[in-house]
C-alpha cells in the first residue's frame, strides 16, 4: 500500500510535466497578441511594443517555457500580468473559496444522492423510485445558470431568505486566516458569521451539487439493485436481519465502490472551478480566477491556474484509489 | 472500519438535515445577527422592524454597496488603464483639477486656482492649504512634483519599472516621457509650498484637461516610500474615502476620511464596491435590497426599473461613438460618392431601436455631443435608400458590388452586439443593391488586422477619457494615427492642419471653431459612417440621493447620501 502510494505520487511528475507543456502550448497558439489584449483597443503601437518587451513575450517560445519551469521548481508560480502580484499568494483565497463550495456541494450531493439511490433501489418501481429518478434525470440535464437564477429569484428576491451573492456579508467581513470562511468563523469564535457564511453556501452549493447529486443517485440505485439481488443478501434477509441493517450495512457497503468512483470524479471536476456557478453567485473561486485571466490573456495565471487544478484532480483520484482498498479489503495493490 | 463509515454517513445526513431545515425557517423570523445581511429587503416596508440593528448606523451616513461587473486590476491609477480601477481610485485620490460632475469642464480640486501666463506655456497652480493625506502627512507642492516625476522619469525611485510598472497613459497624454522629444512638459518648478509652476515646451490646448484626469492624481510620497511597489494594494491619497480592505474578485471596502478638506463631506461612512459578474444576478441583488447601486443595467430592463417601486434608473451621458469605417485605400471606397451612398443607406434609428432599446442617439459627428467643437450645424446623412441608389449610379456602380463587412467579436459600450448590428447593416446595404459578406474573427486579431488595413468596411468605435476632442479626431482621423488607431487611412492635409493648430491653441473658443471646421470637412469626405452614441444605464435603490453618473465612466461618491 505504501509502495503503491509512492508509485502513484511519482507518476504525478510526468503528468504535471505533460500538463505544463500542453497548457503552455495551447495558450501560445491562441491567436491574438497578449500585449494588445492587455492594453485594449485604444492602445498605441509603441505602448504595445514596450509591453511585449517588458513581459518577455518577444522571446522564443522554448525560452519562455524553460524559464517558467525553473521558476515552478522554485515554488514560484509566476506573476500575474494584470495585477503584478505573485500568483502563489493570489491563488490561495480563490482556491479556498472553491474548496469550500465544492465540499458543501459534494456533501449535499452525496447525502441526498446516496440516500435517494438506496431508497429507490430498495423500493424499486415504487412511486418514490419513479419520482426520484425523474428528478435525477432533470438534475443531470438542468442548465446550472438557469437553476441558479431561479434560486436567486425565489430565495433572495421574492422570499428574502438567502443572500444572492458572495461568500459573506460585505458589511461585516470575515477575518481571514485560512480563507475557508466556515473554518475562519469558528477560529474567530463568531457564530453569527458562521451562520452567515453557511447561508451564503446554500444556494450556490445546491446549484453546483445538483448534477453530481443526480449522477450519484443513479449510480447508487443501479449499483444497489445489483447487490440487493445477490444471494448473500437474500441469506441475510432470511436470517431475519432488520431491513435498515440489510440495506446500509450489508448492501450499500458492497455497492459503494462505483459510487465512490463517481464521487471522486465529480469532486475533481468541481474543484476545477465551476465558472457558471461562480459567476452567477459572485463566488470568487478558482474557476473565475482562471476565466478572467483567459479574457485578458494573463498567461502566467492561466498556466499556473490550470496546473494547480490538474494537480488537485490527480490528488483526488489518488485519494479515491486508496480509499477503495480501505473500504473493500478484497482490493489489494 | 465498517461501522465508522456508516456512522460518518449517518451523522452527515443528520447535519445536513438540520442545516437544511434551519436554512429555511430561521431567517424569516428576522434573527438579529444576520439582519443586515439578507433582511434589508424589509427596510422600505416596516421601518420600525429593523430599529435594533439600524442603531449602529443611524448616527451617521451609512454604508453604500456599489455592485459592478468586474474587479479592479490595480489601485495605482497611473499604471493601469482599467476602468474598474479608476472607479475606486477616484474615491481615494484626487488630481490637481477635477471634472464638473456633469461634463468635462475643469474645476478646482487640490489646486484652488490656476493661471496661464501670456506665453501660453507657463501654468501656475495655487494649491489648497491644510489638505492631509490619509496617512496624516501634508499635501504640498513637493508631493505634486514627486508624483509627476514618478510618471515621467523611468529611473525615478518611485517609478518601480523593475516591478512591471508602466505609465502608458502619461506617455499618451503628455507626448512621451522625460527626455523624449515630444514630451510636452519642459520643467516643473516649486515656487513655494503651495504654489507650483508647469512650463511646457509649446502651447498645449488639452493640458488642463489632462491634469484633471484620474490617471494624474496625487499619491502620498510617504506612502510611496513606505509601500514601494505594493502601493497598488495600499493606496494613500487625499480623497473623500480611505482604503480599508480588498478581497480579490469579491469586494473593496473604503471608509470615510474624517479629515477630508471639504467640510461636511463625504456623507457616507463606508462604501463597498462589490463584484457581481452576472447582470441578472446583480439586478436580483438590487431588488433583494442587498446592494444600493448597480452598474451595467441591461438596456432592456431600463424601462421596467424606471417604473419599479423602490428603485431608480440612472443614465450616464454618452462619451463614445460606434462607427462603420471605410478602408480608403481600397476600391471602391476611395470614391466619395460610394461612401456617401452607403452612409445614406444606413438606418441608424432602426439600429438603435433594435439593438440599444432606444438608449442611444444617432451620430452625425465622430465626436460625442458634450465635446468641445461638436459641430451641431451639420445636416446628418438621412436614411434614404433612393438617394443612395442614385449616388451609386452616379459613381458608376448601378449594378452594385460585393464587399467584406467586418464585425467585432466582442460587445463594447458603443456596440452591444456587433454581429446582429452587422446583419442589420447587411440588410440596409442589400436594399441598395450591395452585397455585404460578414466577416468576424478573434478580438486581438481583429484589431491587428484592421490596423494593418486588411479590411474593406469595418465596425469599431472609440470612447473618451479626458474629454479632449483631439483624443477622438487626432487618433481616428488624423494622419498621425496611421497605421494604428486610424484604420480608415483617412489623410486630409486640411484636417491635419486644423487639428495641429487646435492642439496648440489654449483659448477654448478658438479651439472649438477649429474643430468645427475640421468636422465639416470630415463630414463632407465621410471616411466613416458614424453610427451611434450609446447611453450606458445604471440602477439603484431609491434611497440613494445625489448620485450623478459622470460621462467618463466613473465618479467620486463625495456627495452621495443614503436616505433612511
Amino acid at each position: 500500500m505504501i509502495a503503491y502510494t509512492i508509485r502513484r505520487l511519482l507518476m504525478l511528475i510526468p503528468v504535471l510535466v505533460g500538463m505544463s507543456i500542453v497548457t503552455f502550448a495551447i495558450i501560445h497558439f491562441i491567436p491574438g497578441n497578449p500585449a494588445r489584449i492587455i492594453l485594449g483597443d485604444q492602445a498605441t503601437a509603441t505602448a504595445i511594443a514596450n509591453l511585449e518587451e517588458q513581459l518577455g513575450l518577444n522571446r522564443p517560445f522554448y525560452v519562455q517555457y524553460f524559464s517558467y519551469v525553473f521558476d515552478l521548481l522554485k515554488g514560484d508560480l509566476g506573476t500575474s500580468l494584470r495585477t503584478n502580484r505573485a500568483i502563489s499568494t493570489e491563488i490561495w483565497p480563490h482556491l479556498a473559496a472553491t474548496i469550500e463550495l465544492t465540499m458543501f456541494a459534494m456533501i449535499f450531493a452525496i447525502i441526498v444522492g446516496v440516500n435517494a439511490g438506496i431508497i429507490s433501489a430498495w423500493k424499486q418501481n415504487s412511486w418514490f423510485d419513479y419520482l426520484s429518478m425523474i428528478i435525477a434525470l432533470i438534475g443531470v440535464s438542468m442548465p446550472i445558470f438557469w437553476l441558479g437564477l431561479m434560486q436567486q429569484w425565489i430565495f433572495a428576491q421574492e422570499l428574502g431568505w438567502l443572500p444572492a451573492f458572495g461568500r459573506g456579508n460585505p458589511r461585516d467581513p470575515v477575518e481571514t486566516t485560512t480563507h475557508l470562511y466556515i473554518i475562519d468563523s469558528i477560529i474567530n469564535g463568531r457564530t453569527d458569521q458562521l451562520w452567515t457564511s453557511f447561508k451564503h453556501l446554500v444556494l450556490p452549493g445546491i446549484a453546483l451539487g445538483t448534477i453530481p447529486m443526480a449522477i450519484i443517485a443513479r449510480m447508487t440505485r443501479s449499483s444497489m439493485l445489483e447487490v440487493l439481488r445477490s444471494d448473500y443478501i437474500r441469506t441475510i434477509e432470511a436470517k431475519g436481519s432488520r431491513p435498515l441493517s440489510v440495506i446500509y450495512r450489508h448492501g450499500f457497503k458492497n455497492a459503494v465502490i462505483p459510487v465512490l468512483t463517481v464521487v471522486g470524479l465529480q469532486t475533481g471536476t468541481l474543484l476545477g472551478g465551476a465558472i457558471l456557478t461562480e459567476t452567477i453567485f459572485s463566488w470568487p473561486g478558482i474557476g473565475r480566477y482562471v476565466y478572467e485571466a483567459i479574457g485578458t490573456r494573463d498567461y502566467p495565471v492561466i498556466q499556473s491556474g490550470i496546473l494547480v487544478i490538474a494537480f488537485m484532480f490527480v490528488i483526488i483520484n489518488l485519494i479515491v484509489d486508496l480509499l477503495y482498498s480501505y473500504i473493500d479489503p478484497r482490493i489489494k495493490y | 472500519m465498517k461501522k465508522s463509515l456508516l456512522l460518518l454517513l449517518l451523522s452527515l445526513v443528520l447535519v445536513v438535515f438540520m442545516a437544511a431545515c434551519g436554512g429555511d425557517d430561521e431567517p424569516s423570523d428576522s434573527g438579529d445577527t444576520d439582519d443586515e445581511d439578507v433582511t434589508d429587503t424589509d427596510d422600505g416596508g416596516d421601518a420600525d422592524g429593523d430599529d435594533g440593528d439600524a442603531a449602529e448606523e443611524s448616527t451617521s451616513g451609512g454604508t453604500l454597496i456599489y455592485a459592478r461587473g468586474g474587479d479592479s486590476q490595480s489601485l495605482d491609477f497611473a499604471s493601469t488603464q482599467d476602468g474598474e480601477s479608476s472607479r475606486i481610485t477616484l474615491q481615494i485620490y484626487e488630481s490637481l483639477l477635477r471634472f464638473n460632475e456633469n461634463s468635462f469642464e475643469v474645476e478646482p480640486s487640490l489646486a484652488e486656482s490656476w493661471e496661464v501666463a501670456d506665453d501660453n506655456v507657463t501654468y501656475t497652480f495655487k494649491l489648497r492649504e491644510g489638505v492631509k493625506f490619509h496617512d496624516g502627512t501634508d499635501f504640498n507642492a513637493e508631493a505634486v512634483l514627486t508624483n509627476y516625476e514618478r510618471w515621467s522619469d523611468p529611473s525615478h525611485e518611485f517609478a518601480f519599472t523593475d516591478d512591471g510598472y508602466a505609465y502608458s497613459v502619461y506617455g499618451n497624454q503628455f507626448g512621451g516621457f522625460k527626455g523624449d522629444e515630444g514630451h510636452i512638459i519642459d520643467e516643473i518648478n516649486i515656487i513655494n509650498d503651495y504654489e507650483i509652476e508647469f512650463v511646457l515646451k509649446e502651447p498645449f490646448g488639452a493640458f488642463l484637461q489632462n491634469v484633471a484626469m484620474s490617471y494624474f492624481a496625487i499619491t502620498s510620497p510617504a506612502a510611496l516610500a513606505e509601500h514601494g511597489p505594493a502601493i497598488n494594494e495600499n493606496p494613500v491619497g487625499t480623497g473623500p474615502f480611505k482604503f480599508v480592505s480588498w478581497t480579490k474578485d469579491d469586494n473593496i471596502t473604503l471608509d470615510k476620511f474624517e479629515d477630508y478638506w471639504m467640510e461636511g463631506y463625504p456623507k457616507l461612512d463606508r462604501v463597498i464596491f462589490q463584484v457581481i459578474p452576472d447582470n441578472s444576478a446583480r439586478l436580483t441583488a438590487l431588488r433583494a435590497g442587498e446592494i444600493d447601486i448597480m452598474d451595467g443595467l441591461n438596456p432592456d430592463d431600463y424601462e421596467t426599473i424606471q417604473n419599479e417601486a423602490g428603485l431608480q434608473a440612472f443614465e450616464r451621458e454618452t462619451n463614445n461613438f460606434g462607427y462603420l469605417g471605410f478602408n480608403l485605400e481600397r476600391e471602391p471606397f476611395d470614391n466619395v460618392l460610394v461612401r456617401k451612398a452607403m452612409h445614406h443607406a444606413v438606418d441608424k434609428e432602426g439600429l438603435i431601436s433594435l439593438l440599444y432599446a432606444g438608449l442611444a442617439e444617432p451620430a452625425k459627428n465622430p465626436l460625442p455631443p458634450a465635446y468641445l467643437g461638436y459641430n451641431d450645424s451639420l445636416t446628418p446623412y438621412e436614411y434614404n435608400p433612393e438617394l443612395a441608389r442614385e449616388l451609386l449610379a452616379e459613381a458608376g456602380f448601378e449594378d452594385g458590388f460585393e464587399f467584406d463587412l467586418w464585425a467585432m467579436p466582442v460587445a463594447r459600450p458603443y456596440m452591444p452586439d456587433a454581429e446582429r448590428a452587422a446583419e442589420v447593416l447587411q440588410a440596409n446595404f442589400a436594399d441598395i443593391g450591395l452585397t455585404a459578406n460578414i466577416v468576424t474573427m478573434e478580438w486581438a486579431t481583429y484589431l491587428d488586422e484592421v490596423s494593418a488595413g486588411s479590411q474593406d468596411v469595418f465596425m469599431l468605435g472609440w470612447s473618451g477619457t479626458n474629454g479632449d476632442s483631439d483624443y477622438f479626431l487626432g487618433n481616428l482621423l488624423g494622419t498621425q494615427g496611421i497605421p494604428d488607431s486610424n484604420s480608415t487611412f483617412y489623410s486630409n492635409a486640411d484636417v491635419d492642419a486644423l487639428l495641429a493648430e487646435a492642439r496648440t491653441t489654449v483659448d477654448e473658443g478658438e479651439r472649438a471653431a477649429l474643430y468645427e471646421e475640421a468636422l465639416a470637412i470630415i463630414h463632407e469626405d465621410t471616411p466613416m459612417i458614424t453610427l451611434v452614441h450609446s447611453i450606458p444605464v445604471l440602477a439603484g435603490s431609491d434611497r440613494v440621493k445625489n448620485y450623478v453618473p459622470h460621462l467618463s465612466t466613473s465618479e467620486p461618491l463625495t456627495f452621495v447620501e443614503l436616505a433612511e
